[in-house]
């Protein structure tokens, strides 16, 4: 839809901004210091204001911690959210003296279980914390360090700066814990690179928004930058240029910059179609396309009738099941074109052998089963786009359904959930299609569970995930685009269902984009206004 | 450079060098040949021709060399190469410059002639031009013709092979448009001052002249006074950290000065103002409810002489700031409810003897222009005030920004032009506004002057803006948002109308991101693919 030509963009809008905030901030009550993103499951505030004085304060393992100063991971969590909460004001220190009454000295963070601290999150890893803020000290406890490093960020939040530069909390109490477990962010580093620095930038602001997921869509039809040890020519080859690779050592400077943030890393392997740089590399792999006869340059979805083919992903699947430590792979799936097969004399003949007919589905199915297979036996679960479902290839108990297509989304959860399989929701959230004026809205005001469906069937619905797809996304572009739309996101998967209040979540949002651009990180405005300090492009 | 070799291999460029189609905005005219010479990044310069009446010392061109040098070879030294006699012939290690006239301390305008021709060749390796405006385009096109070899280094062993090459080139180019502007709006954001000077920068390198600087509005008022300074003191966002200091605009209109560019000041009233509110009692009309005021106020109040010796004493200070012959007045979007609520209002208009506010909004803007003209300035207004039929002096310059209401833009060219006014086109180059895909490919299609009219109407079109509104847009994606994008305006307000080749443009304005993104601007891709240097994250 074209926006009208009007270059105001509605009064209307401009007022909704101000009643929200006027809502939000009682008389003298600061906005800021409950500006939370995502909002909690439980909040309790006090208006009973507690100085903090930088000098002053720490943030430590409690004394029944089963974490202590040996789990790097936490110690760095510390390290990070001091800096957050206090370093980007340093300007300001010298005037604000402690001039007495009730102070906070200490965050004092417990583990209760299980720490794992030199674990990658997964699936079920137990995100949820309890948030005690009273004079003298705060009590952050949790489960283990993946609800730990939610209840860090969500401490950094409380804390507000007030405009002579002094740092107050409010006593306040939280429990908190995700609405849904699988809460992810898309990258697509095939149509264009993405340094690595800028995959990290990503990784940090997912952490200020409580994602867990990087979904991270490495190879696709334009590019392959993931450097294979077992074959290497297929990013010598096939990548854009050697300068456009993840070496092994990139994709674990990823692997365990994730995982210091209890953000899991999913990569993708798209097959057999969206799959035309693999055959640079790997000669055999992708189908020769004949025309109408002969055969012509031009190669379509992986060739799923050679033995050689299967020899071959073996092998690849198992360097990725060993180089990437969470338990699924994504395999792709999604809009194979069956143009190329029906071409091929050789496809053609090994149908009949096999008694498809010309059902390519059968073909297709054929193939993703050998696949299945393949993870199965590296013990891995598998993520597949709907069409695999759709297309009613046999799955896998233990498949998860990635549902894309936009048009029926809630009737396509139905009919997979229905069906006993695990799902996630994206079509709503391709970030990567933009328009003007503040699409967060729509984003925010999805429900993923608005549709007929047991208990049982919605409890299939693991999560979701804001696709940022690639064609005409690079590093020029990634963070404002993400950035705070993905925000909403990333609230409708973390709390209630009932968080639903598009002018309360306005005016937090407009405050923890400031917040984000204070952290380092070019979020894009949501609407006229100011953030105290600007983003300044550094040269 | 380097892209050359990406571009043949990714997108099938034509026989001709690819280093010719580089070029962005596309040259009126341009002859290249397959012959090269080798230019050695520690012995190359520009110099100036003897009879060039600007020599050494000009600010505007003196300048302008050290940053192509930079933009061309980095300011870090290169390996002097050991050639030969021979392979010296080869080579170009100077550009000589020569200008006709001197305007080295003096601002660019309206009228400034931007012609230039460049003549590489065995002879000669030329760039000779009419004013140093025209030197800056010349400059700018010649960097865009240096390309660098696949191998990327300068190797000592075979000068002729590898390092920086320029081709046989012939060009003789100007301007379609004399005004070819960009506009960026402080007032929904703040932008801050680097911004404002990288945006110059790449305007200069798409031959953009114009800084359409749209300094405040309802939001904020950024712009520090010194005869009021209670108008930034209560009108910016923040008053010390969200304002343009009188050096920082200084600053600006130097940086622009020097880049050829002119800097457009807009002070738009009488609406779009509230934010002049707080720092002038008064100004504002109080709007009512009932027989009340309500507390709320509406555009600048026509009906107070105090209104006029205001806007006297300002727009003395503004035209004495900002050397520009011309300033924007604004005038668009008047809102007359607060105006029909207000009875002082509508008893100073039974007074005049008006019967509807379009009357009384012409008064207004009336009286602007003649305290403006008493200065000595000329003025752009949006369309609304032709629209609304304020006489206005035969020398205004209405600018077209409604894309369908009240009449078509082209229509609305159309109008303007038979009224006998010089127009500005942006109705369809508004740049905040975003879709997916390459929209730029629309904005480049665009033909300015596709509309009914003589050929006299069609000279009174002297060009068009490409428009960033802020709404939406602040430091963080500025620069993404417009670049390229902006490009494709760039050309069609510089390049002759018969160059709109969808397909050539394509490849040029790919190849132009990439040498973007290598002068360090942090331009969005317009397609799959890549550059041999991407962005890179701070």
């Amino acid at each position: 839809m074209r926006p009208s030509p009007h270059r105001a963009p509605g009064l209307l809008l401009a007022l909704l901004a101000l009643l929200a905030l006027a809502t939000q901030a009682p008389a003298k009550a600061p906005a800021k210091s409950l500006a939370l993103w995502p909002w909690p499951s439980s909040v309790k505030v006090s208006p009973k204001l507690l100085n903090i004085v930088v000098e002053n304060f720490l943030i430590d393992h409690g004394p029944n911690s089963t974490a202590g100063p040996s789990c790097s991971l936490l110690q760095e969590a510390f390290r990070r959210y001091y800096n957050y909460i206090f370093g980007f004001h340093k300007r300001y220190h010298g005037p604000a003296e402690f001039q007495g009454g009730a102070q906070l000295q200490q965050l004092q963070v417990s583990i209760t279980l299980k720490s794992e601290c030199d674990s990658f999150p997964n699936v079920s890893s137990d995100e949820s914390y309890s948030l005690l803020v009273k004079e003298p000290v705060a009590f952050l406890k949790a489960n283990s360090v993946w609800g730990a490093l939610r209840g860090l960020e969500t401490f950094s939040q409380l804390v507000y700066q007030d405009s002579y530069g002094a740092f107050t909390i409010k006593e306040s109490s939280i429990t908190d814990s995700p609405r849904f477990a699988h809460r992810g962010i898309l990258i697509d580093t095939s149509r264009h690179y993405l340094p690595v620095k800028t995959i990290l930038k990503t990784l940090d602001a997912m952490a200020f928004n409580k994602f867990n997921v990087l979904h991270w869509h490495i190879v696709d039809d334009q590019s392959f930058p993931y450097q294979s040890t077992a074959f290497p020519e297929l990013s010598n080859k096939g990548s854009y240029s050697l300068s456009h690779i993840y070496t092994p050592r990139d994709v674990h400077t990823v692997l365990e910059y994730a995982r210091f943030r209890g953000i899991r890393v999913i990569p993708e392997f798209d097959t057999p179609g969206h799959a035309a740089s693999w055959g640079k590399g790997q000669k055999g792999l992708l189908t020769p396309c004949y025309n109408p006869s002969q055969q012509i340059e031009k190669f379509g979805p992986i060739n799923p009738i050679l033995n050689t083919t299967y020899t071959f992903f073996n092998t690849f699947f198992k360097e990725i099941s060993s180089v990437f430590p969470d338990q699924f792979i994504h395999l792709g799936g999604d809009e194979v074109d069956f143009e190329c097969w029906s071409s091929n004399p050789n496809i053609l003949n090994f149908m009949k052998k096999k008694g498809f007919g010309r059902n390519f589905i059968r073909l297709e199915s054929f193939y993703i089963k050998n696949i299945f297979n393949i993870i199965t036996s590296l013990k891995k679960h598998s993520i597949v786009w709907q069409e695999v479902f759709d297309d009613g290839i046999e799955l896998q108990p233990d498949t998860v359904v990635e549902v894309w297509k936009g048009e029926n989304y809630f009737e396509d959860l139905k009919q997979v959930t229905s069906s006993g399989f695990a799902a996630i929701l994206a079509a709503p959230w391709y970030l990567d299609a933009i328009s003007y004026g503040q699409d967060w809205r729509r984003y925010y005001m999805v429900e993923p569970l608005n549709f007929v469906g047991s208990k049982k069937e919605k409890q299939l619905v693991i999560g979701g995930e804001a696709c940022l797809w690639g064609e005409y996304v690079d590093a020029t572009n990634l963070i404002p685009r993400l950035w705070p739309r993905a925000s909403a996101v990333g609230e409708r998967l973390w709390s209630p269902a009932t968080v639903t209040n598009l002018d309360d979540a306005y005016s937090r949002l407009v405050i923890h984009r400031c917040r984000m651009v204070s952290r380092g990180i070019a979020a894009q405005p949501v609407f006229t206004g100011h953030c105290s300090h600007e983003y300044e492009m550094k040269k | 450079m380097a892209g050359c070799r990406l571009w043949v291999s990714l997108l099938l460029a034509a026989a001709l060098a690819c280093l010719a189609t580089a070029v962005w905005p596309w040259p009126q005219y341009i002859q290249t040949y397959h012959r090269r010479y080798t230019l050695y990044p520690n012995n190359f310069q520009f110099r100036y021709h003897a009879g060039s009446a600007a020599q050494a010392g000009c600010v505007v061109l003196d300048e302008a060399f050290r940053r192509y040098r930079n933009l061309l070879f980095g300011s870090g030294s290169w390996p002097r190469p050991n050639f030969s006699r021979k392979q010296q012939m080869l080579g170009k290690n100077v550009l000589v410059v020569s200008v006709i006239t001197a305007e080295c301390n003096e601002f660019p305008n309206l009228e400034s002639v931007e012609n230039y021709t460049l003549t590489i060749n065995d002879d000669q390796c030329l760039l000779v031009s009419e004013t140093v405006w025209g030197a800056l385009r010349g400059l700018e096109t010649f960097s865009q013709l240096v390309w660098k070899s696949a191998e990327g280094t300068v190797s000592m062993d075979s000068p002729g092979g590898s390092g920086f090459f320029i081709n046989k080139t012939k060009i003789k180019d100007f301007p379609r448009f004399p005004h070819r502007g960009l506009l960026l709006d402080t007032s929904r954001h703040y932008l801050p001052l680097s911004s404002i000077l990288d945006t110059l920068d790449v305007m200069a390198y798409n031959k953009f002249n114009v800084f359409h600087w749209h300094l405040v509005d309802d939001s904020s008022f950024p712009y520090e006074s010194f005869t009021f300074p209670e108008l930034t003191r209560k009108g910016s966002y923040n008053p010390v950290t969200h304002i343009y200091t009188a050096q920082d605009v200084k600053e600006v209109i130097e940086y622009a000065r020097l880049r050829g560019i002119r800097v457009l000041a807009e002070f738009d009233t009488p609406g779009h103002t509230l934010s002049w509110g707080p720092g002038v009692p008064g100004l504002l009309t109080p709007c009512y409810s009932g027989t009340h005021p309500s507390g709320t106020f509406g555009p600048v109040n026509p009906s107070l002489n105090s209104t006029y010796d205001f806007m006297s004493t300002f727009f003395l200070e503004i035209s004495s700031v900002f050397p520009d012959f011309y300033l924007h007045l604004g005038g668009d979007e008047v809102d007359f409810t607060c105006w029909r609520s207000n009875p002082n209002i509508q008893a100073f208009m039974k007074k005049k003897g008006f019967n509807d506010f379009k009357q009384l909004e012409s008064f207004y803007i009336q009286t602007l222009l003649d305290i403006v003209s008493d200065y000595d300035k000329g003025y752009v207004v949006w369309q609304e005030v032709f629209d609304n039929k304020v006489k206005v002096r035969p020398d205004t310059i209405i600018q077209v920004w409604r894309e369908e209401i009240p009449v078509d833009y082209m229509k609305e060219m159309e109008q303007i032009t038979k009224a006998g006014f010089r127009a500005l086109l942006s109705a369809p180059w508004y740049l905040n506004r975003v879709t997916y895909g390459p929209d730029w490919k629309d904005m480049y299609k665009v033909e300015p002057l596709a509309f009914h009219g003589t050929s006299e109407q069609k000279d009174l079109v002297i060009g068009g803006e490409a428009c960033m509104w802020g709404e939406y847009v602040d430091s963080t994606n500025l620069v993404p948002r417009l670049w390229p994008r902006a490009g494709a305006i760039a050309e069609r307000l510089w390049s002759s109308n018969l160059t709109n080749n969808m397909d050539f443009a394509f490849k040029r304005l790919s190849h132009f991101r990439c040498e973007l993104l290598r002068r360090g601007v942090q331009a969005q891709p317009i397609s799959v693919g890549y550059c041999e240097q991407e962005f890179e994250q701070t």
